[in-house]
């Protein structure tokens, strides 16, 4: 079967499971709800602050609560599945382009979702001409932060303080995801040159490809 | 039988094992010390041992899921510890102590996850759970299932895989005469495709049947 075959099919299974799991649905996205009111409930009802903050706190919001949700992913991972995956032929490098599908769906619905909330809550303008390139720029930041996220579960897989060096490696090395999304939708909405900013997003989407891929089947040897 | 050093070495012509005074140290402890082995098509070789004489260890190192430290071993042809004991991993079936299951699919969906990934023939998948005696629970969630259930969802998985090299770790502990029945069945469907099967319990009475049976103590192995 071929790596994006295997890919594609673990990619299904991680979602089915979500699906019956609903943790991302049932409490990281009300949490990350909750969290947008608190600007507006501490400032009352100053809409042209909070216009102007919208974007801000999406991203932040966008990135904090989406690092929890793709490194969730990696952590549900036990030594069982490993197994399975190993003993049934599974590519590592088809684990890890499955896994970051799987993780690219469900952040894009996050962020779409969280987005929703922003237009309402901030009362942020949006033009029906700048969806297309802000979708873009949220798919291609929910497909780093998911291959980053992998990559980084990967790494600490079967270390002590997992969790929480997956979360040291992940913050530092999303910071080009972060300014590239983040300067394209702020360019979007200036009418600025948004080309430079989604190219950064778009290459750095492709290097944590080649590197996951790359490191996919050394880092599955090293942990035997 | 002959004995050669420490562990215990049968004459063998190309055997599907061949362990070369291994040994698998883990922080700092030696879980598997001097290990001599060799089994042979059509073996089914029996390990018996108390609890963490390195029962397990052993077998996770057969199935390629653990790398040795010391000496030099062989499965399926494949060089442990090298890249290419990759490619003889889907040719391993190992039914563990853990099952490796996902348990938030059904047991109908596990098995045919496995088809789909290992590229196997899915219409098989009913067939092998009508052997098993578990067609009219393929809908139940494998979370849902009783330990015995879950068994023989490992069991009917070897149907589907047909392995060269089954690993048994205490597979018919807790197991009604039935199951017991189908590991005996497996066992027999194994060896006579030109394969071999180790199994290991702290139970020598689970051993009846072995071609031969070995004991392991402290991680080193010496004929019973």
């Amino acid at each position: 079967m071929s790596t994006m075959r295997q890919a594609r099919e673990v990619a299904r299974i991680d979602l089915v499971v979500e699906g019956r799991v609903g943790e991302t649905i049932r409490v990281i996205v009300p949490f990350a709800v909750a969290a947008l009111l608190v600007l507006p409930l501490a400032q009352g009802p100053n809409l042209a602050l909070l216009r102007q903050v919208g974007p801000a706190v999406f991203w932040t919001l966008g990135l904090l609560f989406g690092m929890q949700i793709a490194l969730r992913q990696s952590a549900n991972d036990t030594d069982a599945r490993r197994d399975l995956y190993a003993l049934a032929g599974v590519d590592p490098a088809a684990r890890f382009l499955g896994r970051t599908a799987s993780g690219t769906v469900l952040l894009t619905v996050f962020l779409a979702v969280l987005f929703v909330a922003i237009l309402a809550l901030y009362d942020t303008p949006l033009t029906g001409a700048a969806v297309p390139a802000l979708a873009m720029s949220v798919v291609l930041f929910a497909y780093g932060l998911a291959a980053l996220a992998t990559l980084a579960g990967e790494v600490s897989s079967g270390l002590r303080n997992r969790g929480a060096l997956a979360s040291l490696i992940v913050a530092p090395l999303s910071l080009p995801l972060v300014m590239g999304a983040a300067q394209t939708a702020a360019g979007i909405g200036r009418d600025a040159g948004i080309l430079s900013w989604s190219l950064l997003l778009l290459a750095t989407d492709i290097a944590l490809t080649v590197v996951g891929v790359a490191v996919a089947g050394p880092l599955e040897e090293a942990r035997t | 039988m002959q004995t050669d050093g420490p562990g215990v070495r049968l004459a063998a012509v190309q055997p599907l094992v061949a362990l070369a005074r291994v040994g698998v140290t883990r922080d700092g402890n030696a879980l598997l010390d001097d290990v001599v082995l060799d089994i042979a098509p059509g073996e089914v070789v029996g390990v018996s041992g108390p609890n963490g004489s390195g029962k397990t260890t052993l077998l996770r190192l057969i199935a390629t899921l653990i790398r040795p430290d010391r000496g030099t071993g062989h499965v399926l042809g494949a060089r442990l510890a090298t890249p290419g004991a990759f490619g003889v991993r889907h040719r391993i079936g190992l039914v563990g102590h853990e099952p490796a299951l996902v348990p938030e699919l059904t047991i109908f969906e596990n098995l045919d996850h496995i088809a789909r990934l290992g590229g196997l023939d899915r219409d098989r998948v009913m067939p092998v759970l009508e052997i098993v005696g578990l067609a009219g629970a393929a809908r139940r969630r494998i979370r849902a299932a009783s330990r015995g259930m879950q068994r023989r969802v490992e069991i009917a998985h070897m149907l589907l895989r047909n392995p060269d090299l089954l690993l048994l770790d205490e597979a018919a502990s807790g197991l009604d005469a039935d199951a017991a029945g189908l590991i005996e069945a497996i066992t027999t469907r194994v060896t006579a495709n030109g394969g071999a099967v180790v199994t290991v319990s702290h139970d020598p009475s689970h051993l009846q049947g072995c071609t031969r049976v070995l004991s392991i103590s402290a991680g080193r192995l010496v004929s019973a």
